[in-house]
């Protein structure tokens, strides 16, 4: 005995799915937005942080009815085209030149890679790059001044120079609250990359470039520094962890760098956005 | 059963595989002396340009010795005492390589701020004199250490090196801190032969890396 349906119920099952679709839909959408969006990877610290968790809500939503149409349509077919112990175990008839069908794949596949790169374009420029290395010229800027910090990356540490206090050097990353940084992250030797995790900031390290990423911290903490780049023996080691304090406390804390490290600040290279390190070792 | 057989050569192979992984060599452990935050011990290094044929099959690479009841080994993994004062001497018979970042040429995270060479203490050496480092990342330790003249007398041709080979000696105390898991490295691309100085010797514990276990 078969439990294959012999005919097709009324309103064929398309609509039964379409219906079990919406349903999912309008259960799942809400978790979505108010409960698993605010959760959202990296958080809120910065400005563009916050942009990367609505980012990454807006794609959970467009995700949901997708979702939802194809665990839908699974157990749908799971339960209402089960075969039977007595069925034959054979293909179903093939189908072929489905109108309806084809129009609507297509439609609803372009619409939405369409909107996901408007959306993903008005994103990046709205948010100064988004966290992301820009190259060594920024189509989105912010607005006003922003501090500028260099990342310099090599095996296997990162280090920070402020151009504005001097061309000074640090082996910590401290940045000042409510204020616009832009950094400009290269590297000495191989390819890294800077990964500020709760500031949503990652941008690549390479030797020779320039990169460039905006942020503006939003409140004073602590963040976790990573290399996301594999670079060779230690990096799993490469990380570190930055600070985003008060404007009082970093203007106290780079007078202290300052101080500290005065003597090898006048052997530093003069700041640049790159630099080629000589002599290069004893690379053969 | 010829399955069964497979099954077990291959169990028997991965359990090889993984004991290998994870037992590495005995990890040096000096003795420490004192008690509380005067707890102290003395790690006695040297570096050399080339190991040589007695402690590798890499002859030619650079690579740090410890000094184990008097005599040199090559092992760079280290176990030291938590909340406790590191004396450390450096033999150090390399020629200079220079860094490629100069700021990593001032001493930081030692005791008093400063190191000796030859007797002479000092915060910081000229950046294309360095020939290695000793740098614990993690506890905010490195020292520059001074290679040894281009046209000295009596140069090191290969490990281990007697004292009347031409040397500078480096001291410097740490305070090993809380218990971990720490690696150390050096940051002079030192490497002779290898794409940026970086390969070889610097891409292998035993060489120019290792572990220091704070227990």
């Amino acid at each position: 005995m078969s439990s294959r349906p012999t005919s097709a119920p009324r309103g064929g099952h398309a609509l039964r799915i379409a219906l079990l679709t919406v349903v999912l839909t309008l259960i799942t959408l809400p978790l979505v937005i108010w409960v698993l969006g605010p959760n959202m990877p990296p958080g809120k610290g910065t400005d563009v942080a916050k942009a990367q968790v609505f980012d990454n809500t807006v794609l959970l939503v467009v995700m949901t009815p997708i979702t939802m149409f194809i665990l839908g349509y699974l157990v749908y077919t799971l339960i209402v085209f089960r075969a039977g112990k007595a069925d034959p175990t054979e293909d179903g008839a093939p189908i072929r030149g489905n109108m309806r069908l084809q129009v609507a794949w297509l439609v609803v596949t372009t619409v939405a890679v369409l909107f996901l790169a408007a959306f993903g374009t008005v994103e990046l420029l709205s948010n100064n790059g988004s966290g992301g290395g820009q190259g060594p010229s920024p189509i989105a800027k912010p607005d006003g001044g922003a501090l500028p910090v260099q990342v310099i990356a090599q095996q296997w540490q990162f280090t920070y120079r402020y151009p504005t206090y001097g061309g000074v050097e640090t082996a910590q990353l401290e940045l000042p609250v409510n204020r616009q940084i832009v950094f400009h992250v290269t590297s000495l030797d191989a390819i890294h990359s800077f990964w500020a995790y709760q500031l949503g900031v990652k941008a690549d390290a390479n030797p020779g470039v320039d990169n460039v990423a905006y942020v503006k911290p939003k409140t004073v903490r602590t963040f976790q520094i990573r290399c996301a780049e594999l670079c060779g023996l230690w990096h799993g080691y490469m990380f570190d962890t930055g600070r985003v304090v008060s404007g009082g406390d970093f203007a106290s804390w780079i007078r202290r760098q300052q101080t500290e490290f005065r003597d090898v600040t006048k052997v530093l290279p003069p700041y640049a956005t790159t630099y080629n390190p000589d002599p290069p070792g004893r690379a053969g | 059963m010829i399955t069964l057989v497979a099954v077990a050569v291959v169990a028997v192979l991965i359990a090889a595989y993984v004991v290998f992984l994870t037992n590495g060599p005995t990890p040096y452990r000096p003795v420490a002396s004192g008690t509380g935050a005067s707890r102290s011990v003395d790690l006695t290094l040297q570096t050399v340009a080339a190991i040589g044929p007695k402690l590798s099959p890499n002859e030619s690479w650079v690579s740090y010795l410890v000094r184990e009841n008097g005599v040199w080994h090559r092992s760079t993994v280290w176990t030291l005492p938590a909340h406790s004062l590191v004396h450390v001497t450096v033999y150090q018979f390399d020629g200079d390589s220079g860094l490629r970042n100069p700021f990593l040429s001032k001493a930081r995270g030692i005791v008093g701020g400063t190191f000796t060479v030859n007797g002479k203490p000092m915060s910081m050496i000229n950046p294309d004199d360095a020939s290695h480092t000793f740098a614990i990342p993690e506890l905010g330790l490195i020292v520059p250490l001074l290679g040894v003249a281009d046209d000295a007398k009596n140069q090191c041709d290969y490990a281990p090196c007697s004292m009347s080979n031409a040397h500078n000696t480096i001291t410097f105390t740490f305070r090993t801190g809380a218990k971990g898991h720490y690696r150390w490295q050096c940051f002079v691309p030192c490497a002779a032969g290898f794409v940026y100085g970086f390969g070889g010797p610097m891409q292998t514990i035993g060489y120019m890396d290792g572990f220091v276990n704070v227990v």
